[in-house]
């Protein structure tokens, strides 16, 4: 199909547990430092023992005014402060116009979680009568891309999506859609998630899937997910406009896929995610010889480790035997909303520096996952085009193939 | 035991489809088409009306419930820990 323009990403931000902006979080990844400890903001006296992704260092104060900070749930500020950074690294400038003409998109898959745990510990704990007066604003979930657009003036299409852990994947490829499509200039996407709270851990605590150690993706022994938080975003724009105004182009995003397993709630589907891949692919115009690297979702799940490999196979055929594949979960855990972006960030950096990071906490191989997963170690890979997975709950399945600029 | 087995029995019976009664020790969860969500209810059920944590985690076959036999079993003996 002929598209009137070719998308780059220009900028990235990020929020996480190993750092704050995107080159401490990606430096962190190459050498494999993990964030993962036990729970500091829950009494560990009412959990089960579970390891979490924390960002244990974030000060609102550094980035907001103080009369700023109260309207802004947690999820919010990681999103905004993702989305400064993407903007300042890409050294675009939303004048002349251009503000009207860009996009906002920001995926989440919980909103304003800690809004909403704090107004029931008054209501059902404190027996309050009243709660915070923002607390509607707060919690709703698109308060990130409301606070997105706000605090960077931007006043084109913009809105929330809303796909568990496809969110933020599913938030880059419709906006790399809008601008491909002329209906926006550029677009800031990402998501965001901040979900670390009593209430949140003991619903992921009974559907029995969380790892008591650590996160290891596509390994013998592991112990399942483990939860993070965070933010990523990217600024995307044509290629046209990143030439004329000599910016860094840091990757093509050249395809995107998305399907849905219309199956179980929560088992993936093999089907699904192999539809997603091969979606992608085509839209691309790809073949699996293309395909060079992956950022696995890879959640360190039984279920969702075998069924990706699977569909690797599937969808890359002879091919996925010869290509690295890293989960980066490994060392921030499952920032949800927020992964998408995560590992769309470290998959754009891969690209420019040419590394796989590692998929750490590896043990060894699991018979149902036989593929190269770069264990424990990052690794220099020569890569041209690359994929990141996202496969949600509820089967919904999303991903993006972004190439080294040409 | 068998007031233990009887309330197992109950509570496994509203996780299967249809109409099924009989509902033996010896029968496999699987083949009663309890499946992974109904699994979840089911511990969530059990621990509720034992009183008791069962520490099943679906990473890992350490906690084997591979019959109805095998459930009560694993009561049995949590219950017995707790008291």
């Amino acid at each position: 199909m002929n598209w009137p323009n070719r998308v780059v990403v220009t900028g990235t931000g990020i929020v996480s547990p190993l750092g704050l902006d995107t080159r401490t979080y990606w430096d962190a990844l190459k050498e494999g430092k993990t964030g993962i400890a036990l729970p500091t903001v829950v009494p560990s006296e009412l959990l089960q023992k579970e390891v979490v992704a924390e960002i244990k260092d974030f000060d609102p104060k550094r980035y907001f005014e103080e009369r700023a900070i109260a309207p802004l749930d947690r999820v919010s500020q990681f999103a905004v402060v993702a989305a400064r950074e993407a903007a300042a690294s890409s050294g675009i400038s939303f004048e002349d116009g251009l503000a009207d003409r860009t996009a906002v998109i920001m995926g989440t898959g919980v909103g304003g979680a800690n809004t909403l745990e704090e107004s029931y510990r008054r209501l059902f704990i404190e027996n309050a009568s009243r709660v915070y007066p923002l607390s509607v604003p707060k919690v709703m979930p698109n308060a990130p891309a409301s606070q997105v657009s706000m605090h960077l003036g931007l006043r084109g299409p913009a809105f929330g999506v809303v796909s568990a852990c496809s969110s933020a994947t599913h938030a880059i490829g419709l906006a790399f859609q809008m601008v491909r499509a002329g209906i926006a200039d550029a677009a800031v996407a990402g998501g965001a998630e901040a979900c670390i709270n009593l209430g949140s851990l003991k619903g992921w605590e009974a559907l029995r899937v969380m790892a008591s150690d650590t996160c290891r993706p596509f390994s013998r022994d592991r112990k399942g997910l483990v939860i993070g938080e965070g933010a990523g975003a990217v600024v995307l724009e044509t290629l046209d406009n990143a030439r004329k105004r000599g910016a860094t182009i840091l990757a093509e995003v050249v395809g995107f896929g998305m399907t849905a397993d219309a199956k179980d709630l929560t088992n993936p589907d093999v089907n699904g995610m192999t539809r997603a891949i091969s979606q992608c692919l085509a839209d691309g115009g790809l073949t699996a010889e293309d395909v060079d690297y992956i950022n696995a979702h890879g959640t360190g799940t039984l279920a969702n480790d075998q069924t990706e490999t699977r569909a690797i196979k599937a969808a890359l055929g002879e091919r996925a035997r010869q290509i690295p594949i890293s989960s980066t979960k490994s060392m921030v855990g499952h920032a949800l909303g927020a992964a998408g972006a995560l590992e769309l960030v470290a998959a754009v950096m891969s690209l420019r520096d040419q590394v796989a990071p590692p998929t750490m906490g590896y043990l060894g191989p699991d018979p149902a996952c036989d593929l190269d997963y770069v264990p424990n170690m990052a690794r220099d890979v020569a890569m041209d085009t690359v994929l990141s997975n996202s496969f949600a709950f509820g089967g919904l399945n999303a991903v993006l193939a972004v190439r080294r600029p040409h | 035991m068998a007031d233990v087995a009887t309330d197992v029995i109950a509570i496994i019976r509203k996780k299967v489809p249809g109409d099924k009664q009989d509902i033996k020790m010896s029968d496999k969860l699987t083949e009663l088409g309890i499946e992974s969500i109904d699994a979840l209810e089911m511990i969530f059920d059990l621990e509720e009306k034992f009183g008791i944590q069962i520490p099943y985690n679906a990473n890992s076959a350490a906690t084997d419930f591979s019959t109805v036999g095998d459930v009560v079993k694993a009561i049995e003996k949590l219950k017995g820990e707790a008291s």
